[in-house]
């Protein structure tokens, strides 16, 4: 049941990979077992907590929800690429999360941004409310929210070219 | 009230205490460099376990087919509870000063007979978690289904199935306590109010499951255990005991934990056999728990049913408090802390922040057929908190009085101190007062409750809940150490002055996200006299770090930072004495600030710190003879003047109330809290906000339903309610600062104050929107059903 293979090419942060993997495999264990891109994280395995949220070919989406056969010929990009890939707007995140303290033990941050930085590119003003809602598929055990909204709210003004309050 | 201390650290220039500086390690959190348990390399020789875990509340084992599981290709072994034991002794969660405390002997997995839905049967070990999960499937196994007890009340009644049967019932431990003349003061009693109050079960969920990475080496007998834990050096006390290992051989490493809240810190069955394997099978093994399993293996908290009455006089004046606690702990009493200190804590706790001298408390601890239950953040606090407040709130409308004013009159007056609780805990200093006017300005309540005057005409309802609290904190050896457990009250810290000039701190306390980090290296860069920069803190490694408790009870800045703080000092006295011998002075003279050696009258700089490192290391050939520079100090601190600390706050909550649909709007939360000295406004405030959401959770949504057999009901993450943003308010953090005079730091902590009341605010939040339509909530969490049902509406 577990020897078959099939082969999945798909393109990860910019670079094209071949990988041979069982059909059931996800694909956020094809990156974090097969690629080490350990950023992505698995909180639940069942679509829930967002901690495993990438973007396939421009949009987020679960990765422990996606088969990776699914994900063949896909542009994958995780949290290590938009970072190596000084991707602005999860830059400005990034920055703004660092200083107000918008994560405890980090296991969500990933997943986080990705909804945060998807949120920015399509409302780069987003109110608190509407931060809110759409961050409520990314659970968050530690912070209460609060901070990360906060974070959200200065990196989407730093981006608008406003210094924030 | 006696004036504190000078604080040496803190009034120096350029400290870095009381100032907001974010975490060294975020940066790499963000960029998705965290090294969780998970994340760790493998080598192609680790193996990966999966367990099949019992379907049934209570079932003997009546037959076992392993054969089809062997023969899976992949597959390394196939263990069961006997195989296992023979590695591993068991354990039994008792501790000696919880006189008749009881507990069977637990075993890391069950051998013949299954006592909870979720406790493994079988584990095993293959080369990857998907064939262990196929072989799992491949498992014949015959269960022969038991009764089972899941009601505490049911669990006590006479002839009720026992358990343990050598145990005698079902009581695993009772105390009462007595204090002033509680039977008079309620006879006399103007108002009496009283309820029956249940806390359902939930779980912390934390969002990184339970890991673990074992690798033995027979040949130098050397275990190494790469764990999501927060207490290193408990666990590698538990290994060496159970695994008949020298403790000196053992390290235990925790790497970037995701989360903890008290869950981590409990000996779990299939963490220990994943460590038997290794020793059985000579390889690495890991286990990474999957949500679903968290669900029933993870221990889960609360779970108490209170009978709480409260007497007041005409005034308002409380006079005296009776409550009677059952709480339900699964069949087995948690090791090595026992799942008696949540009960214990929540009777000690009642009315801890009112002035009345009487008072009864009675305790039950029952065991059941239902997960284990055992300590969570702020254990006891929210049940006692809740239960206390509710009461207030009841009497003042009685009475007629406003929710604040009722508080006044009865809370512990700033200038009662030190004073000891009816329950025998005793209050270095409390700020009760204080914390209350600050909250009633932060909130701006009197516009609050003119808001709800005017959503009443408008047919909305909306109420104001208030919620004092107190907090332990800082425990000393009186929490475990006397009760017979391995698990140390001091912390241990060894600085070293690099070549470089930088300081290096190896720390015992753990870090989980609460930033312990970050403020150690604060109160080592202050104590010494370096910039932030140019300190590395270095946690969570019993072979790299020196020996101590580690990160639980929010002991961490006050105990661990107490550490580092003397550290830093000693380490300074060193280099200053070092100092004063190249500069040919006395090193009173001389100081250290921001990496430099200054003259102490004038702040002239004699030589840099760097070169002081440089010479010593380097060049000690030019020192004065018989110089032999010191450039690591190390020091041990343990709270000898108290058995705990205590910490004190109080919050608010505005809710609204759809009586249509029972669903409950969260329009604000305030908190004013008074954890000592403030280390670092930014993360202690976080650390305040979180806790909040954690208690938001336990008053609106998170519940571990079972069925009356025993069956969960809701074990995955789509139906079990976690707090999501979209529902959770703006949380205002306000502080009051009373530092403690028994240590230089003056750090109390603050991890678990935000959960200790948040809980008890909503609750009596939404009683007061309901309470002009004669609804009334006694149950958390207060879900929709729970609402419509105190409505009448369903």
């Amino acid at each position: 049941m577990s020897s078959e293979t099939v082969a999945v090419t798909l393109r990860v942060n910019g670079e094209t990979t071949t990988q041979m993997v069982a059909p059931r495999t996800h694909l956020a264990d094809l990156l974090r077992g097969r690629l080490g891109l350990t950023g992505t994280h698995l909180g639940c395995e069942h679509g829930v907590c967002g901690a495993c949220t990438v973007f396939i070919d421009g949009a987020t989406a679960r990765a422990c929800l996606v088969l990776a056969v699914q994900s063949d010929g896909a542009v994958v990009e995780t949290v290590e690429g938009l970072t190596d890939a000084a991707d602005p707007t999860l830059r400005a995140l990034q920055e703004a999360f660092v200083a107000r303290n918008a994560l405890q033990c980090g296991f969500c941050t990933p997943g986080m941004l990705a909804t945060a930085v998807e949120l920015l590119r399509e409302t780069p003003a987003p109110s608190r409310a509407a931060i809110r809602e759409r961050i409520s598929g990314n659970y968050c055990r530690c912070t209460g929210y609060h901070a990360i909204v906060d974070a959200i709210e200065t990196a989407a003004l730093r981006l608008a070219g406003h210094e924030p309050r | 009230m006696p004036h504190p201390p000078a604080h040496a650290a803190i009034d120096r220039p350029n400290s870095y205490i009381g100032r907001s500086v974010p975490r060294p390690n975020a940066r790499r959190l963000v960029e998705g460099r965290g090294h969780f348990t998970d994340d760790l390399p493998t080598t192609p020789r680790t193996l990966h376990v999966a367990f099949l875990r019992s379907p049934y509340p209570h079932a003997r084992i009546a037959g076992l087919d392993l054969a089809a599981a062997r023969a899976l290709p992949g597959v390394a072994l196939v263990a069961t509870g006997a195989d296992i034991a023979a590695v591993c002794t068991p354990w039994v969660g008792v501790l000696t000063h919880f006189a008749g405390l009881k507990s069977a002997p637990q075993y890391p997995l069950a051998i013949d007979r299954a006592v909870w839905l979720g406790e493994p049967i079988i584990a095993v070990a293959a080369t990857t978690r998907a064939i262990a999960e196929d072989a799992i499937d491949l498992i014949g196994i015959d269960y022969e289904e038991l009764p089972a007890v899941t009601d505490i009340d049911a669990a006590l009644a006479p002839g009720a199935p026992v358990i343990h049967p050598h145990l005698g019932d079902n009581l695993a431990f009772r105390l009462r306590l007595d204090s002033g003349d509680v039977d008079a003061a309620f006879a006399a009693a103007h108002t009496v109010v009283e309820d029956d109050f249940h806390f359902n079960r939930h779980t912390p969920v934390t969002l990184e499951t339970r890991s673990i990475l074992a690798d033995y080496d027979p040949a130098t007998q050397r275990l190494t255990v790469c764990q999501s834990t927060q207490t290193p050096y408990q666990m590698q006390e538990v290994y060496a005991r159970h695994f008949a290992i020298p403790a000196a051989n053992v390290r235990v490493i925790a790497g970037d934990v995701g989360g903890s809240f008290g869950m981590k810190l409990h000996v779990y069955g299939d963490e220990m056999a994943t460590v038997a394997l290794s020793i059985m099978l000579r390889r690495p093994v890991k286990f990474v728990a999957d949500r679903l399993e968290s669900f029933v293996s993870d221990i889960h908290a609360r779970a108490h049913r209170v009978r709480a009455r409260m007497a007041l006089a005409a005034d308002g004046s409380i006079t005296a408090m009776a409550v009677d606690d059952t709480t339900g702990i699964g069949p087995y009493s948690a090791y090595p802390r026992t799942s008696a200190v949540e009960g214990n804590q929540a009777v000690r706790l009642m009315g801890g922040p009112y002035r009345h001298r009487a008072y009864r408390g009675s305790l039950q601890v029952v065991f059941q057929n239902k997960a284990m239950m055992s300590q969570y953040r702020a254990v006891g606090h929210p049940i006692a908190c809740a239960v206390t407040e509710a009461l207030v709130d009841r009497a003042a409308a009685a009475l007629g009085l406003d929710a604040i004013d009722i508080r006044r009159r009865n809370l512990l007056t700033d200038d009662a101190y030190p004073y000891t609780s009816p329950t025998g805990y005793v209050f270095e200093r409390l700020s009760h007062h204080q914390c209350l006017d600050l909250l009633e300005r932060s909130c701006d309540y009197a516009a609050l409750r003119r808001d709800q005057q005017a959503a009443r005409q408008r047919g909305v309802c909306r109420g104001i809940g208030i919620a004092a609290f107190i907090e332990i904190t800082s425990p000393g050896p009186a929490f475990y150490g006397v009760g017979g457990a391995p698990i140390t009250a001091q912390d241990g810290c060894v600085m070293q002055l690099d070549p470089s000039g930088a300081v290096r701190v190896q720390v015992s306390v753990t870090e989980q996200g609460q930033g312990t980090e970050a403020i150690m290296a604060q109160i080592a860069a202050s104590a010494f006299g370096v910039a932030l920069d140019r300190v590395r803190v270095v946690t969570g490694d019993t072979e790299t770090t020196p020996y101590g408790g580690a990160t639980w009870a929010s002991r961490g800045a006050a105990i661990g930072g107490e550490t580092v703080l003397l550290t830093g000092h000693a380490l300074r006295q060193q280099c200053l004495a070092l100092a004063a011998a190249i500069l040919q002075t006395q090193p009173q003279t001389l100081d250290i600030v921001d990496g430099r050696v200054v003259d102490a009258a004038d702040g002239q700089e004699r030589i840099s710190v760097a070169e002081l490192a440089r010479i010593a290391y380097f060049r000690p050939d030019t020192l004065p003879p018989g110089i032999q520079p010191q450039l690591v100090a190390a020091r041990n601190h343990v709270p000898r003047d108290q058995p705990f600390a205590f910490t004190n706050g109080i919050q608010a909550s505005h809710v609204e109330v759809d009586t249509e649909t029972g669903f409950v709007r969260l329009l604000g939360h305030w908190v004013v809290e008074d954890c000592g000295r403030i280390i670092n406004p930014l993360l202690v405030d976080e650390q305040i906000r979180g806790g909040v959401v954690q208690g938001i959770g336990a008053a609106l949504f998170e519940e571990c339903l079972y069925s009356p057999e025993g069956q969960i009901l809701n074990a995955t993450l789509a139906d079990y309610l976690v707090p999501m943003a979209g529902e959770i308010p703006d949380i205002h953090v306000a502080h009051v600062e009373t530092p403690t005079l028994l240590t230089q730091l003056g750090a109390k902590g603050a991890g678990e104050a935000g959960t200790a009341g948040a809980a008890a605010a909503v609750l009596n939040a939404v009683n007061d929107a309901l309470r002009p339509l004669g609804a009334q909530l006694s149950e958390l969490p207060l879900t929709p059903q729970r609402i419509l049902a105190a409505l009448g509406r369903v």
